[in-house]
């Protein structure tokens, strides 16, 4: 029989700008606390560590090897995922359905306000050959994309520029959230252009911050007091890196990536088995291409279901209450870690403000921004 | 099959590999492709490596204290990560030790050849167990003003620092340590 698996502890540090007064080692420390309090369990009880860090953005080379001090990890399991934060969760929940261990922690953090050139850092993840020759910016690509998306699926920039608005008003009210201001569509629409059709509002800021998840078996969570909530399916995927011949009119990684996650899940019609959702939106046109990816809404019908407030919070289908990435930040590879606080956050009750009725299941779906083709899902639960 | 390295002769290399030698690539003989990454990084410090930054400057060692186990750490650090838990006090340490590890080195920090039978002073790094810290906590550093060959596990040091002047709040405001 498959093991349940629970989300039994969350802490994070927030999303913020800049964080001069803490290095990573504190930034860190701080989320495990709270994660450790919030499970009601010690360093000790756990099993194994699994961090995320990906060299460049951290500015160490091997910075796996940096992981354990700040979790309470030293001479413990530990190893790290050089990929997104669900991928690490997606470990952590292997570790423990493979009755390695009952309790298992997973780590992610982004210093991003620390890197210094960051178009250089992501010039250098392209092809030395084929590519970085050519010079393009990473926003130009985004915007080849967008452009591709659009015409094809029939959504608008107006409707783009309908996300932003909704999501950096959405972080407003949300205490973790930096990047939240009231917009008005025009001010989006006319935002100075980018790489067109991209503007400036389209493209999210940068955030720092942790978050540290602690995740148990069904048998262990009886006995502990961290309210669970359940990891009913995972998945996650990878296109092809080639700019060449990737599939620019939809984000099919995450169509893939989902499609594993709703099997284990036992979901049929996503849009009425799941409540809410917390997606990557780190352009605008994202959140349109990644609901019509996970199969929320047909091709095409995503800025439509935007524009007509099925999204918003009090929306039929609320989709980044938190602000997502437009309003709380990019946060590199703990882009993940952000969309799983935040859906665990909202299935306890505990999202203040922003509080969903109704929120039972949720959909955490993160990107590893340009130039990646890698996206990973994980469906969370009350039950 | 599997062919043996003693079974590749030097005849079998020539017939099927084609050696590129500097030449071909410097000279563009080759075709190339050449990329210069830019990677910039403004790293936070924290409170802890901050202050001891600080006190570097000030020509000070200060370490950190944690009350339940009792370590004076050095690096000073904002928790324990052995009792997970802040630390305590701050307690500022001498600027001697004792040599717990060290090495002679021929090489430099980019694994380059040094010419020692020329003359020049093998790299003698170490680490330094630091007088008022807890047993086993130490820096690393380099030693100097001694005969390479004379150093010994367990040698009592004593920081040589730069001028007050020319410090700047980092590792090397210390210049290296010396036989007390
Ligand atoms: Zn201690």
């Amino acid at each position: 029989m498959v093991k349940r698996v629970a989300i039994v502890g969350v802490g994070t540090t927030g999303f913020r700008a800049t964080t001069p007064d803490v290095s990573y080692r504190e930034l860190t420390y701080e989320a495990a606390t709270k994660a450790y309090l919030n499970a009601g369990i010690e360093p000790k009880d756990v099993g194994a560590f699994v961090s995320t860090a990906e060299d460049f953005t951290e500015g160490y080379s091997i910075a796996d090897e940096y992981s354990p001090d700040q979790l309470g990890a030293v001479l413990k399991p530990i190893h790290t995922v050089p990929g997104d934060f669900i991928q690490s969760l997606a470990n952590a929940y292997m570790i423990i359905q493979s009755g390695f261990c009952d309790i298992a922690v997973v780590q992610g953090l982004s210093k991003a306000s620390n890197m210094l050139t960051k178009s250089d850092m992501i010039t250098f993840a392209t092809c030395p050959f084929t590519w970085r020759p050519l010079k393009e910016s990473h926003h130009a690509i985004a915007a080849m994309e967008m452009n591709r998306f659009l015409q094809s699926s029939g959504n608008t920039r107006e409707q783009c520029a309908k996300v932003v608005v909704k999501n950096r008003r959405n972080a407003l009210n949300n205490p973790r959230a930096v990047h939240g201001t009231n917009l008005s569509l025009d001010d989006v629409l006319h935002s100075e252009i980018v790489s067109h059709p991209l503007g400036r509002l389209d493209i999210a800021q940068y955030a720092d911050g942790a978050v540290v998840c602690v995740l148990a078996s069904e048998e262990k969570v009886q006995s502990l007091k961290g309210e669970p909530i359940w990891i009913k399916g995972i998945g996650w995927a990878t296109e092809t890196s080639a700019l060449e011949s990737r599939t620019w009119d939809e984000a099919v990684y995450l169509k893939v990536a989902s499609q594993m996650a709703y099997k284990m899940a036992g979901i049929r019609s996503p849009r009425k088995e799941i409540d809410f959702a917390e997606i990557n939106d780190e352009y605008s046109y994202k959140e349109l291409q990644h609901l019509e990816a996970l199969g929320i809404f047909a091709k095409g019908e995503s800025g439509k279901s935007v524009e007509a407030g099925l999204t918003e919070i009090t929306g039929e289908f609320p989709v980044n209450a938190s602000g997502g990435n437009l309003g709380c930040g990019a946060t590199l590879e703990l882009d993940g870690g952000h969309k799983v606080i935040e859906i665990v956050l909202q299935l306890r009750g505990q999202a203040g403000t922003n509080q969903l009725k109704n929120a039972r299941t949720g959909l955490a779906a993160s990107w590893r921004g340009v130039p990646t083709t890698t996206g990973a899902v994980a469906i969370l639960a009350k039950e | 099959m599997t062919i043996s390295n003693k079974q590749m002769t030097k005849e079998m290399i020539e017939k099927t590999v084609t050696s590129l030698s500097r030449e071909d690539v410097i000279g563009n003989k080759v075709i190339t492709s050449k990329w210069e990454p830019k990677l910039q990084y403004a790293w936070d410090n924290g409170p802890a490596i901050g202050r001891y930054l600080a006190e570097l400057k000030n020509g000070k060692l200060i370490a950190k204290k944690c009350r339940k186990c009792n370590r004076i750490m050095i690096p000073p650090r904002m928790f324990c990560e052995l009792c997970w838990r802040p630390t305590d006090e701050w307690v500022y340490v001498k600027d001697s030790g004792t040599v717990n590890t060290f090495v002679i080195s021929h090489v430099d920090w980019k694994a380059g050849r040094l010419d020692i039978k020329g003359g020049v002073r093998p790299f003698t790094p170490a680490v330094i167990e630091i007088d008022g810290a807890s047993e086993g906590m130490g820096i690393l550093h380099m030693i100097d003003e001694i005969d390479p060959q004379k150093i010994k596990i367990g040698m009592k040091v004593k920081a040589i620092w730069k001028k007050p002047a020319e410090r700047e709040g980092a590792i090397t405001d210390i210049l290296y340590f010396k036989p007390r």
